[in-house]
This record gives C-alpha cells, structure tokens and sequence, in this order.
C-alpha cells in the first residue's frame, strides 16, 4: 500500500509540476543571484572567441562578455561562457542555458521576430566575403562561375550566397560544412575553390592558414551582416542593460575615457558627458538596476570600443583588420552610439 | 486537483469491490496481491505513470512555446529554401520549397543506405569466409580487419576516408592532372565523372529490349534448373543471363543510336562539366560506412556458418561437393537463416549512422530539413520532430523488407 501511495504522490507531483508554467523571473535578479553570468560564445574563432595558451577565453566578443559581469556583478571574470555552434546558438539562449548571446551573430527580422530574440544594436559591422587561393588568379567573385564554394552552416551565409550567384546569373557547387575549422580543412585540401563566410571570419581563419600570403580576400561584399548581441524577448530590463553597457564602451571610446584613464576621468573631467558615463553625474546606472558605477567598471576591466577592437583584431594581431566601418561616427565609421543622458 | 493527480490506484480498487467476495478474502492486502489482481492492476498502473509522463512532457514543450511567443506550424514546408545542394537527384534550385529541400535530403539518405548496405554485406560476407578460411594469412588479415575497423567511432572512419579522398586524389586546384580513361571517365578531388546517358525519342524501345533479356535470363535460368534436376548436369547461368541482359539492349541501340546519347564530362574553367558526378562526400560516407557495418556482419555471418553443424559440410563433402558449392548451396543457405535478423540490425545501424554525413557535408535528411532549413526557420521542434519520423520509417521500411526475406528462407514447419 506504501508503495501505491507513493506512486500517487509522484503522480500529483508530476502534474503540479506540468500546470505550472516555468518560472520567470527576471534574468537580471537572476544573473545578480547565481554570482555568475553566463554567455554564449562561439566554439572557436580567433579574434572573436578562442582560448590562449592558459585555457581562458579571450576575445573581441568575450571582452563584450566580460565588461557586462564586470558592470553587473562587479566581476570581469564571473562568466561561465556557453559555446554554440551557428546552429544551437538560439536554442541555447530561448532554453535558458545563457543569459545573452554574444557569438557574432547577424542581426536579421526574421531572428529579431520570429525566433523571439531582442538584438541590442551592433558591435561589429560585417559582410559577406570570399577567400581563393592566389594561383587561382582570380580578382572578383563574378570570375567564380561553375566554381565549388565551401560554407559553413547553420548561418545566413547559405541564403546570401544562392543569393548572390542567382543574381549574377553564375552557376557554382555549394559544399557545406558543418564547422569553421572543417570548413577550412577542406578549402585548403583543394575540395573548394572559394571559402565564404563573414569577411572578419575569413580574415581570423586567414591568420591561422601555414601560408596566409597565398590567400587572397575578393573586394565584393555580398552581404551586410551586422553583429550584435541578443536577449530572450520580453526581458526589457534585462535587455537594457546588456545595450547601455556596449552602448557605455563605444561611447567611452567617443570621449577618450580607456582602461587606462578612467579613474583620473572621475575628478579631472568636465566634460558632462564623461562624468555621466563614469556615473559622477546623475544617476543612470539606477535606471537600469544597476549602482552609478556600472560603466566605470566595464571600461576598466576590458577598455574601450577601440581598446578591444585594438587587441584583438586590430593591425597588430595576426589578424590585422582595419576599423573600416566599424570607426567612431567622427572617424568616418558607422559608430554612432545612443547618447548616455 | 486535476485528472493527472487523481489516483490512478482509486479506480480498479473500487470497480474490484463490487466482484465476487472470493476476490476480497484476506483484506485489501490479500486483494492485492492477488495474481489475478496483480496482473491486471500493475500493468494499467505502468501505462497511467507512463501517460502522465508523457503527457507532463507534451504539456511542458506546450506551455514553453507559448511562453516563447512562438506557434507549432509546418507552412514554412511550402515557402522558397533560399539555399543551394550540390547533389540533387531530381530539380532543385534555390527557389524551391524546404519540403522540396527535404525530399532531397530523403532521397540522399536512401541513396547512401541502398548503396551501403549493398556494400556492406559483399564486404561483410567476403571477410567471414576469409576469416574462416584454413588459409592462415588471410583469415589472420581478416581477423585483424575485423577488429581494426570495428573498433573505431564510425565518426572518425567518415572523417578519415574523406580525408583520404581529398587529399590523396589529384588537386586539381592546385594544377594536379586528374586521372582519366579514355577522355570519358575523370577522376580528380572534386568527384567521379562518368558519361551521362540522356534519353531521346525511341528509348522505350531499349527498355523493352531490356526487359526481354530479363525474361529471357529468367527462363534460361528455369530451364538450367529443370535439366540439372532431370540429368544432373549444371549449366552455366550467370555470364548467358549477364551477356544476354548487356547485348540484346546494345544491339537494340545499334540500330537506332540517337535514342541513347551521352554527355561527355570535360574540364571547364574550376570544374569538370557535363557528364554525371559522383560527389567524394557521397563516396567517402558510403565507403566509410560500408567498410565499418561490414566488419559487425562478418561476425553475424560468421557466427552464421559456425552454427552449422559440421556434418553437414563433411556429408557436402562426401558427396562430392566442391568447397564453392558445398558453401554456396549447403552452408550459407542455413547459416542465413541464423544471421539474417542480427543482420537487419546492421542495416538498420547504417541508415541512422548516415546521419552523421553532416560532418563531411553530405545533404541528406539532418544536412537539410534538420540542418540549414532548421537554422533558416528557426522550426527546431518541428523539423526534428520530421527528422525523427523519417529515421524511423526508414528503420521501419528496411525491418519490413528483411521480415519478409527472412520468412522466406527460414524453415518451413509442417
């Protein structure tokens, strides 16, 4: 009879559990909670996401990560990093095993809306390119017909590239593969005459080519790809504060405020919109659930816009892209950073 | 309290008061541990706990999704892909609908089984009697076969014999020469490529031809039978049915060569054009995963021969049996009748292992209606649970086939 009366009690318990829905608090309660952040990253690509020589994880999209514990649990190293591969990215962020999506990630509609994520604006402007061998003698990607073109799946490069050749009209052999560091070992095998995927991505798996020098980039772009963070919908408060703390970092960048002077900045600036950023003046960090010194914080312990961009993809990384369109709004770029007032 | 929380034990209990007394001596306790009871009682509590599962979990995807804002549909079947596949065994281009797309991805994992299996089990059987062979290098060689290939993840034998093709094959990229025989076959990293027979005005006609041959191979083959039975002796069957099925069809082109052309593969500019090609991802995962299932049905197979007592090969022997027929006509017939349903398993193992193609970029049904379309929709829900149902109507298909070829041979009862 024990035994029946436990089963029935499992029973009872079993159906509780299925009529209530699950519980949703608020993720930022949440993050503060748990002690911890939890980001998801991309499993590899240098400058963007990868592990150096002590294990840690280190980065253009890790330092983003990093700056939003540091703001909002005061910690730049209290992040559990989540990696995705393209395909389990939002299955990961919408089943709640990450608090935000870092893992250059186009901003589109049809993700915006119909997978019911919330992109927070952009923190890389990019495109779609393509990498051939320089034996090839190719100088644009109109010579490619009839080619065989290696992609990595699970990201809108598919869509651009049937896209693009239907039309121009140019016939080509579509090989896709699974992983970026696949797809790199059969583009270099001779299996593909072109590798595409995001210009920063050919140009971080250039870097890690024997022979960089006998790749060469095409000039088109066929794409505007657009890399921004997300959130789960329907979570504005969270939402805020993951876009005012990139919001904080480009405009530190605006305003010279780095890793580096950001403490002298507190007394030694005037300059209003400085003493905002640093939370002198006013009171912003408490708009967003957060103290007054949530910004200072996340410059401190990754730098500015430029500082990061500087460190991992910058000239002097193996990398070595310029800033391009992603320079500030005064140097030309498409930078342009909602007003911290 | 909802239907779920009621207990479940509630109902027999009371519906049980109401039987025969007999059922009740000794309290509830003896009630229950009635065998009759028992019987009864346990199995409908097992299927209540394991609808409740069920149902704990359906409710649960249900109230998530809503949770989520996003809707269970399949209209995204009957919208534009927007993606390219490089083989396609029927018209595709990237305007096509995902349904489309997954027909591709259908047709694909079916070419890959129907192939495989093929392979596998000529392989399989090959390597069971050479490791049963008094032949000591080459059931030693078998042997060792056996154990190499069967012991590895099936994963790293795909990614290995993938990067064998393209690697060891010439680069043409790089300015390798590709192989070719007759300036109608070339080979090179970038697949096979063989003449294309195209279809003209007329070709029914070699169809019929075709046909015909086969009717007449069948009879042929009959009537060998009918003479052995009558006078013992044994006439070829084989190369008359094979040479009869080439040349009556040949000769029927002969006479009217525009019914049949073909298109001849040529070098162009990046690749070879023209011509039907073979991919070396569709080569490298049918190789990969015939070479790793005919490992385990060389052991099913040789277990197979094994269980035949040995009288029977001694009594085949003393008859005056060769090794060929003694084995051909005396051992495998029953040893099948033993491996055959271990041998379905193997089938089976090798249509769900040829999920794993999306490694080498192979699109079958995960490389598309679970792969890009998945990711292009965002469905997850909807196109795994598509995935799910064509695996398993594929096991399905295959189990109903091998049901039916085992009936067939096993032994007939009276």
């Amino acid at each position: 009879m024990r035994t029946l009366a436990t089963i029935a009690a499992a029973l009872a318990v079993a159906a509780s559990f299925a009529l209530s829905a699950p519980a949703s608090a608020g993720t930022l309660e949440d993050v503060k909670a748990r002690g911890s952040l939890k980001c998801i990253i991309n499993t590899g690509l240098i400058g963007f996401a990868f592990t150096d020589a002590n294990g840690q994880w280190q980065g253009f999209d890790v330092d983003f990560c990093r700056a939003t514990a540091a703001a909002v649990l005061g910690d730049p190293n209290a992040v559990e990093f989540v990696n995705a591969t393209g395909k389990t990215r939002f299955t990961l962020l919408n089943s709640g095993e990450g608090d935000l999506l870092y893992r250059n990630t186009t901003v589109t509609m049809s993700r915006d809306a119909d997978l019911k994520l919330t992109f927070l604006g952009v923190n890389y402007y990019d495109g779609q390119g393509f990498i051939v061998p320089k034996s090839l003698g190719i100088s644009s990607a109109h010579d490619l017909d009839g080619a065989s073109v290696c992609i990595q799946t699970g990201t809108t490069t598919e869509l651009n590239l049937a896209d693009f050749f239907r039309a121009n009209n140019i016939s080509y052999e579509s090989v896709p593969i699974e992983t970026n560091e696949e797809a790199r070992q059969t583009y270099l095998a001779g299996r593909c005459d072109a590798y595409t995927t995001d210009h920063s991505g050919l140009a971080a798996t250039r870097a890690s080519f024997d022979d960089p020098s006998a790749h060469v980039l095409l000039p088109e772009i066929i794409s505007k790809e657009p890399l921004g963070p997300a959130v789960r919908q329907g979570d504005d408060e969270w939402a805020d504060v993951v876009r005012w703390v990139m919001t904080a970092l480009i405009e530190a960048e605006e305003y010279g405020i780095t890793s580096g002077n950001a403490d002298q900045l507190v007394s030694g600036s005037d300059n209003p919109s400085v003493r905002r950023i640093l939370g002198v003046e006013g009171s912003y960090g408490s708009f967003i659930g957060l103290d007054e010194e949530w910004a200072r914080r996340a410059i401190k312990s990754v730098g500015n816009y430029g500082e990061i961009f500087e460190r991992h993809l910058g000239p002097n990384t193996p990398i070595g892209l310029e800033r391009g369109l992603n320079a500030q709004w005064t140097d030309g770029g498409l930078l342009y950073a909602y007003p911290i007032r | 309290m909802t239907s779920v929380t009621t207990d479940p034990a509630q109902d027999p209990r009371m519906s049980g008061a109401s039987k025969p007394p007999s059922l009740f001596d000794g309290g509830l306790q003896g009630f229950l541990r009635r065998k009759e009871v028992r019987a009864v009682l346990y199995q409908i509590l097992a299927v209540t706990v394991l609808f409740a599962a069920f149902a704990w979990m359906g409710n649960n995807v249900v109230i998530n999704l809503k949770a989520l804002g996003k809707d269970f549909s399949y209209e995204f079947l009957g919208q534009a892909s927007n993606y390219d596949i490089n083989q396609r065994p029927i018209e595709y281009d990237s305007q096509s609908t995902h349904g489309r797309a997954m027909l591709i991805g259908i047709i694909n994992t079916g070419l890959v089984a129907f192939v495989g299996i093929i392979f596998a089990s000529v392989i399989g059987l090959l390597v069971a009697i050479a490791r049963l062979s008094p032949n000591w290098l080459l059931s030693r060689l078998a042997y060792a076969f056996t154990e190499f290939v069967r012991n590895v993840p099936v994963l790293l034998h795909i990614l290995l014999v993938y990067g064998v093709v393209i690697t060891v094959l010439p680069n043409q990229r790089e300015g390798e020469e590709p192989f070719t025989l007759f300036d109608r076959v070339i080979l090179s990293n970038r697949g096979l490529f063989i003449p294309k027979p195209e279809m003209h005005q007329g070709a029914g006609y070699l169809f019929i031809a075709f046909l015909a041959a086969c009717a007449l191979a069948y009879l042929w083959r009959r009537y060998a039978k009918v003479r052995q039975e009558q006078e013992g002796k044994t006439l070829p069957v084989l190369l008359p049915s094979l040479g009869l099925i080439i040349l009556l069809p040949f000769l029927m082109w002969l006479t009217s060569p525009d019914s049949l052309t073909f298109s001849i593969p040529e070098q162009g500019r990046f690749n070879v054009k023209h011509g039907l090609r073979l991919l070396p991802e569709f080569f490298a995962l049918t190789l990969a995963l015939a070479i790793y299932t005919s490992a385990f049905i060389a052991e099913v197979i040789r277990a197979g021969i094994l269980s035949v007592s040995k009288g029977q090969k001694e009594a085949a022997g003393a008859l005056g049996f060769s090794r060929l027929y003694a084995l051909r006509l005396i051992i495998l017939p029953q040893a099948l009748r033993v491996a055959i349903p271990p041998i379905t398993n193997q089938y089976l193992n090798l249509t769900k292992n040829s999920s794993l193609a999306i490694a080498i970029g192979y699109q079958d049904i995960v490389g598309t209606i679970g792969g890009i379309t998945l990711n292009q929709t965002g469905r997850e829900m909807e196109c795994m649970i598509l995935v799910l149902l064509l695996y398993l109507s594929f096991s399905l298909f295959i189990s109903f086939l091998m049901n039916i070829y085992n009936r067939s041979i096993a032994l007939v009862e009276r």
